[in-house]
């Protein structure tokens, strides 16, 4: 492998941030041209029998997605070669010995493009997808996604405040995601209150949930604490399944009503929402309405907690995380803490849970099985605890992925017609988790960005710096 | 400290209700006694130092002194109020602050939000005063305010614990070992640091320490802590005299 210069430069000269793109797509092209060449006699033909004949079929397509795909990773490992030469040319705020203030975090350079592009994205997404895939109808599959996604992101925000800010291991996570939508399947069905009444109800008792399983973990950490957690998520579950005149068992509650927009239902009728607004009635209405509704909630997660944060309760929070030996001779009420942490997470997760219910129509016990509480916990461990952005890309990733798998019709012209993504997606969830505990063993964003920046005081350590009391 | 200050205190304590008293609290680790009975008094304005070796239960009687873990008998009294069972938090807001042994700082906090959670307890009421006073008194910290605390050296975590501790305005201050593992400059300079406590702003101080000589040499009075008992109790020039605590504690001269 020719050494790209960009790691030489690094150790000599004074590193530049942007890393040399002309020599990267130069070699990256060249590597792409060399895979070219070795997959004319490998891959772009194929040879077909008919009968007694043998025929030769080609497969140029496919030579030039590997190709693409050989000069895109080849793209890469210099970007991140380049990016790790760069860390290591400069004091990383890890050293001690170094005075570090002025140098951003890892973390204040990724959210800072990041957090508005992620943003700007979710926001535009229902109408750029309109505007791809030409059409309301059309573009269901991925508004649907979108929801999908969204709700993981806000689950992963939710659990983030009891694993990553409070680091209390919940394993039973999705217990609250199916409190919240069994109080909306049944006070709906049964009182016929509306969804937007059922939602604070929701999250009130889903908190309540929260902090009756706080209260006998207390005293536990770590290992206990997630073998407790995981059984209060099975019980549930079990309740659920065989609490048959209320829950109705295994069935299920059905007909669950739909959401309305402020009290406008998404009917054809007269006075639903196409009619009232002038719009010709589509389905697909309700949909994107759906999609604002979690991203909304989601944003309000993650706006509760960026707050929490920077109140004293949140700084208990990661304290407790910390030392909770510490934290209790430091005059904290430690019980007062974890049980507002479990039940702000729960809350949260009972929001999604009734959202749950609302999208679906339908509920059923194995909705929430221990699967969906991996799965989240996931998200947040991949993330980096406490990280908010990087639970919301590792959402993406781990629930966005397998569906990206399913559209990629070349993969089944490598590994045969049959082939399913989604039956391969705990495999791939597994080699990702391995990857990441090789890679970034303590999550995608691991840098914990502070809950206060201290602007002027920059300065005056600055001039100490010169002063030689570094 | 002169040897005349130090009988001084001692006299002027005689009358006096101590701010801390220990009275024959027994503390076992599941059924083993760690601590056997120790009786102990802390006046106001005073420095008292216990020094002992490894395993005497040092640590132990002022863990237990904050409630972690509980006296299973006798009483410990502050300021009048029996704390034998109240909550470790409880005790800490009662004007206790206690730099634990291990540092214990918040390490992925930075030096900033980790003093913020030592003023958390009194609702940051003097914060700006009292993050301006650890500054002056720790101009290390001031420096590094915006740095996680694990990425500290050693005697910077252990200015870290104490600063920590000092935000809360404490009328009682508690260290454990802060000499551990520390260059023996360092070391002078945290002693100094305490000695200023103590005169300018007549705090009181209860000091755990292995490093016999400087702390013996620092505090007003000492005990002398053997396998969970007091042995010896005396001025910290009396205790530095004498002949059993010089061959146990400061043999190979001083440090």
């Amino acid at each position: 492998m020719n050494a790209p210069s960009i790691t030489a430069s690094a150790q000599t000269e004074a590193v530049t941030k942007t890393f040399d793109l002309s020599a990267a797509l130069k070699d990256a092209f060249r590597s792409a041209l060399i895979t070219f060449g070795l997959s004319i006699p490998i891959l772009s033909f194929r040879t077909e029998q008919s009968g007694a004949d043998l025929f030769l079929s080609s497969r140029w397509g496919l030579a030039l997605i590997v190709t693409a795909i050989v000069f895109g990773l080849r793209l890469l490992i210099h970007a991140f070669t380049a990016s790790r030469a760069y860390r290591k040319a400069i004091p990383s705020p890890r050293q001690a010995t170094e005075l570090v203030h002025a140098q951003p975090s890892a973390f204040q350079h990724v959210s800072r493009f990041a957090i508005p592009f992620f943003l700007g994205v979710a926001i535009a997404f229902p109408v750029l997808i309109y505007l791809i895939q030409g059409g309301l109808n059309e573009s269901r599959y991925w508004i649907d996604l979108g929801i999908l996604i969204l709700t993981y992101v806000m689950l992963g925000w939710g659990l983030n405040i009891v694993v990553g800010l409070a680091g209390l291991l919940d394993l039973g996570y999705v217990a609250f995601y199916a409190v919240g939508a069994y109080s909306y399947a049944l006070l709906s069905t049964t009182f016929g209150l509306s969804f937007w009444i059922c939602l604070p109800l929701a999250g009130i008792l889903a908190a309540f949930w929260g902090m009756i399983l706080g209260f006998p973990v207390l005293r536990l950490r770590g290992d206990y604490l997630a073998i407790v957690t995981l059984a209060f998520g099975e019980i549930i579950r079990l309740v659920l399944i065989n609490w048959v005149d209320v829950t109705n068992g295994a069935a299920g509650i059905s007909s669950i009503p739909r959401a309305t927009f402020f009290g406008i239902p998404f009917t054809a009728s007269e006075d639903g929402f196409a009619a009232t607004f002038g719009l010709e009635f589509n389905g697909m209405h309700r949909m994107i309405f759906l999609y604002y509704l979690i991203l909304a909630l989601a944003l309000l997660t993650n706006f509760v907690t960026m707050r929490l944060r920077k109140l004293p309760v949140g700084r208990a929070w990661e304290a407790l995380r910390e030392d909770e030996i510490a934290c209790r001779s430091l005059g904290i009420n430690t019980t007062n803490t974890k049980l507002t942490a479990f039940a702000i997470g729960a809350m949260f997760g009972g929001f999604a849970g009734s959202f749950f219910a609302v999208r679906q129509g339908f509920v059923s016990p194995e909705s929430f099985n221990f699967l969906e509480s991996a799965i989240i916990l996931a998200i947040v461990v991949m993330g980096g605890m406490g990280s908010q952005i990087g639970v919301a890309i590792a959402a993406i990733v781990l629930v966005g992925g397998p569906e990206v798998l399913r559209n990629l019709t070349f993969l089944k012209a490598v590994f045969g017609e049959g082939f399913d993504p989604n039956e391969y997606r705990l495999l791939l969830f597994g080699l990702g988790m391995v990857a990441m505990m090789v890679w970034r063993p303590r999550g995608l964003i691991s840098e914990r960005e502070p809950s206060v920046i201290l602007k002027e005081r920059k300065a005056i350590s600055g001039s100490l710096v010169k002063e030689g009391h570094g | 400290m002169t040897a005349g200050a130090s009988i001084q205190q001692t006299a002027l304590n005689a009358g006096r209700e101590p701010l801390l008293s220990v009275r024959g609290v027994k503390t076992y680790y599941g059924n083993i006694i760690a601590l056997k009975g120790v009786d102990m008094d802390v006046h106001e304005g005073e420095i008292v130092t216990l020094i002992g070796a490894n395993g005497a239960g040092k640590s132990t009687l002022m863990m237990t002194i904050f409630g972690n873990p509980r006296a299973r008998e006798g009483t410990i009294t502050y300021a009048g109020r029996d704390i034998t069972k109240m909550p470790t938090h409880e005790i800490a807001q009662l004007s206790i602050a206690q730099s634990p042994e291990g540092r214990r700082i918040f390490p992925r906090m930075t030096v900033f939000e980790n003093l913020q959670m030592g003023a958390s307890i009194n609702g940051f009421a003097h914060f700006d005063q009292d993050l301006e006073r650890v500054c002056t008194l720790f101009p290390r910290l001031k420096e590094r305010l915006q740095q996680r605390g694990g990425t500290l050296s050693g005697g910077e975590q252990q200015m870290l614990a104490i600063a920590r501790a000092l935000m809360s305005r404490p009328k009682l201050l508690l260290l454990d070992e802060p000499s551990l593992g520390l260059a023996p400059l360092i070391v002078k300079q945290i002693f100094s640091i305490i000695k200023e406590l103590n005169e300018k702003d007549g705090m009181t101080v209860f000091l755990v320490e292995q490093n016999a000589y400087h702390a013996l040499k620092l505090a007003h009075r000492g005990y002398v802590m053997v396998t969970g008992n007091i042995t010896m109790s005396g001025t910290g020039k009396e205790l530095l005299e004498d002949p059993q605590v010089r061959a146990a504690y400061l043999e190979g001269g001083h440090h």
